[in-house]
């Protein structure tokens, strides 16, 4: 191992076990299992009919193996759908939150005391299956925005929720959005009203912890005409041998002039240096630009997991509508990961600018996996992309699929790629200067990075330089 | 500070890959002086400004280096760099999405670190940087620019030339530093060293070609051939070089 690598293989910092007592469902999964999930949830029939539909789609659908990734076979059955911490009545406040699981979040920098407030941030803090807290809904209710648990939405909004939820990420989507479908646990929720610009960042953290279970989250985001709103989503899980199951849906809807930004720090457990164990993290993230001048933008930082597959992707529907992917991933030791986006543009001079940044070091594998679809009503269509890979080291690899499908003349495309290494040269001109070797490095990544971190909201910025190791240029503050 | 001289090579062997580049450098330099290294190409001129530096492709495999009367080898290259050794590379790399006035806040900083001073922020680095400009009569039109990155060649010479008013180093190396410069370029890179020029900074000039001491007055000249120096002279010997090329060194060191 070359001193660069070393540099950028950081132990996991994350990988600690909350001791909490759990209700935990044995494993396996059938329509039982199903059931009492959502009797647990208290759910409508309607919902409970629309898991079991998803669920009989899934067991005639078979797991996708096209991504570039190689894993031993995945035993569904082996695994727990359903593991909460145990607690008394329903909290009345969030000063009833079990102090361990305060504890917990506070571990993670994520305080979810509102007296402890992250500047301008509200916090919906996920732990297993359930949500147990959510910050400044007082706050946010004032302006209408609804954000709180989807389990909640479930039974307080059904109107929105069975209006929108899998309306673009459907059941039969692909294997994992069915599965998901059939047996997601908890989530958040929001909406925006019309013409209401979200006055704070709103936030989910996920937090896997009990053995031998998977999470399954499921996010809905409705932003209606002329409003505007951030959310962040954060997520680690403790250091165990076995390999965890991680399959969320997340649906963004945008209506006319709305807009939707969404930021993703993801530090899932990836295994130690030999491979051993790690999350499977297989997403499915969607964002319907509905509206006219709508525009959602995804912004993530990967640099978890040991295995990633998702490609978080904008439908283009409403005209001069607009989607964004901004992209970190990293792989490291045995990582590997399998990411990027599609955009699929329908409507008239829509646009979509795709900026993805691999890095691989150790033995990580990185490969960028995009689509642009310009379909044939989408005159003057525009999109531009840039993928550019960096490697550290020479055991790792780096891989670039980008799919181009345009069936309207008047399209215009652009696609640029580049690799790089960070060479010994590079990092000794940078400690003839008087850095650290360590500096070099994080120099060196974080200008290589700096058009994605940008585009991260000021106080997440942060967060995303800590966990690359990496001084953010002056660009904070 | 010690009465030790500021640098003082003796009988430096350096190999890369199992190659021996230099085979016995001798070299005493005394502060606030300026020795040219002279010699044709492949003789070992750029080895041993990157062996000076700390770059970790070389091996030192006899020999010794006292920087200020410590023992220069010990340090690591950023160590080297935050006690004063500054190396104008002959070919400097880029840096993407950084600029050139953040990085050289960056370096400013860790070396006033070292020192125990207080780091500057960035208002405060703007003034500095903006008086050394003035001071080497430059303009500030490449500091917001990334680090060498879509640079000219004379562009990322000046700007090597920029970093070594900056930092103030009081061991400065400049490696080849007039390659792939025009006739105007050299002289504004020169007339930007000879105003860097102090009692209490030594500066080792490594170069091919006479020219660049047209502008750059040395003390003292140096002939590297075959990796050890072959003659040591005056201003004079440049010129006696450049009329009658190496070869004749190199004759006369196997003569004798």
């Amino acid at each position: 191992m070359t001193s660069i690598e070393a540099q950028v293989l950081q132990p996991y910092k994350y990988g600690f076990e909350t001791n909490i007592e759990s209700e935990i469902v044995p494993p396996g999964l059938n329509e039982d299992v199903i059931r009492l999930i959502s009797t647990k949830k208290g759910e409508p029939e309607w919902m409970l009919e629309g898991r079991l539909k998803a669920y009989r789609q899934w067991v005639r659908m078979t797991e996708p193996h096209w991504a570039n990734v190689r894993y031993g076979p995945i035993d569904y059955q082996a695994i727990s759908y359903y593991a909460a911490p145990k607690r008394g009545p329903e909290l009345k406040s969030l000063s009833e939150v079990d102090p361990k699981l305060v504890e917990t979040f506070e571990k993670l920098g994520i305080p979810i005391e509102e007296q402890k407030r992250l500047a301008g941030v509200a916090v919906d803090a996920v732990f297993d299956s359930v949500s147990v807290a959510t910050t400044f809904r007082a706050e946010l209710a004032k302006s209408g925005v609804i954000f709180c648990p989807i389990s909640e939405a479930i039974r307080e909004h059904p109107d929105l929720v069975r209006e929108y939820l899998g309306s673009v990420v459907p059941a039969n989507d692909n294997f994992f959005a069915a599965l998901n479908s059939a047996v997601f646990t908890d989530g958040s929720f929001v909406y925006v009203p019309k013409g209401v610009r979200c006055p704070l960042e709103l936030s989910t953290y996920f937090r896997i912890n009990a053995r031998a279970t998977g999470q399954f989250e499921r996010t809905l985001i409705i932003a209606d005409a002329g409003s505007y709103v951030s959310y962040l989503e954060g997520c680690s899980a403790p250091t165990r041998d076995e390999n965890q199951l991680h399959a969320a849906v997340v649906e963004l809807v945008a209506h006319d002039d709305a807009t939707i930004k969404y930021s993703t720090i993801q530090n899932w457990y990836p295994g130690d240096e030999a491979g051993r164990g790690g999350i499977y993290n297989f997403v499915t993230k969607r964002g319907k630009c509905a509206g006219r001048r709508s525009k959602i933008s995804w912004t993530q930082v990967e640099t978890g997991s040991a295995i990633t597959w998702k490609y978080p992707g904008c439908i283009l529907q409403g005209d001069d509508s607009i989607g964004e992917f901004y992209s970190v991933a990293v792989t490291s030791q045995r990582q590997q990961a399998d990411t990027g986006t599609k955009m699929i543009h329908l409507g008239r001079n829509t646009r979509s600018t795709i900026v993805s940044k691999g890095i691989s070091a150790g033995q990580g594998q990185n490969t960028y996996r995009g689509l642009v679809k310009i379909l044939k009503g989408a005159d003057g269509a525009r999109n531009y992309s840039q993928c550019d890979s960096m490697l550290i080291g020479d055991r790792c690899g780096a891989h670039t699929f980008p799919y181009i499908d345009v069936r309207n003349s008047t399209a215009t495309m652009e696609h640029e790629a580049s690799t790089s290494k960070i060479g010994e040269d590079q990092i000794f001109y940078l400690r003839q200067r008087g850095l650290s070797a360590e500096d070099a490095v994080s120099l060196i990544v974080n200008g290589f990075c700096k058009e994605v971190f940008r585009e991260l909201p000021m106080e997440f910025a942060v967060e995303a330089q800590r966990l690359l190791g990496i001084s953010l240029e002056g660009s904070v503050g | 500070m010690s009465d030790a001289p500021m640098l003082a090579i003796r009988d430096l062997h350096v190999a890369i890959n199992g190659t021996e580049i230099l085979r016995g450098v001798d070299l005493t330099m005394d502060r606030g002086t300026v020795h040219a290294i002279m010699g044709p190409n492949g003789s070992g001129k750029s080895t041993l400004a990157q062996v000076l530096a700390g770059h970790p492709a070389y091996q030192v495999t006899a020999g010794s280096v006292r920087y200020e009367g410590r023992d220069l080898l010990d340090l690591d290259p950023e160590e080297r760099a935050r006690e004063g050794v500054f190396l104008a590379f002959q070919y400097p790399v880029e840096v993407r999405g950084i600029t050139n006035s953040y990085f050289l806040r960056s370096a400013v900083n860790a070396i006033r670190k070292h020192r125990g001073e207080p780091e500057l922020d960035a208002m405060d680095f703007l003034q500095v940087l903006e008086d050394k400009l003035t001071a080497i009569g430059w303009d500030d039109s490449f500091l917001n620019r990334p680090v060498n990155e879509g640079f000219s060649g004379g562009e990322k010479k000046r700007n090597e030339i920029l970093q070594l008013a900056v930092l103030e180093p009081k061991l400065a190396i400049l490696d080849e530093t007039d390659s792939g410069l025009d006739i105007d370029a050299l002289k504004t890179v020169a007339g930007a060293v000879n105003k860097l020029r102090r009692p209490d900074r030594a500066f080792l000039v490594v170069t091919h070609y006479q020219r660049l001491l047209d502008y750059i007055t040395p003390d003292f000249v140096h002939v590297l051939a075959d990796g050890r120096m072959v003659r040591s002279g005056g201003p004079e010997l440049a010129h006696e070089l450049e009329a009658k090329g190496y070869d004749w060194l190199r004759d006369g060191a196997v003569v004798a």
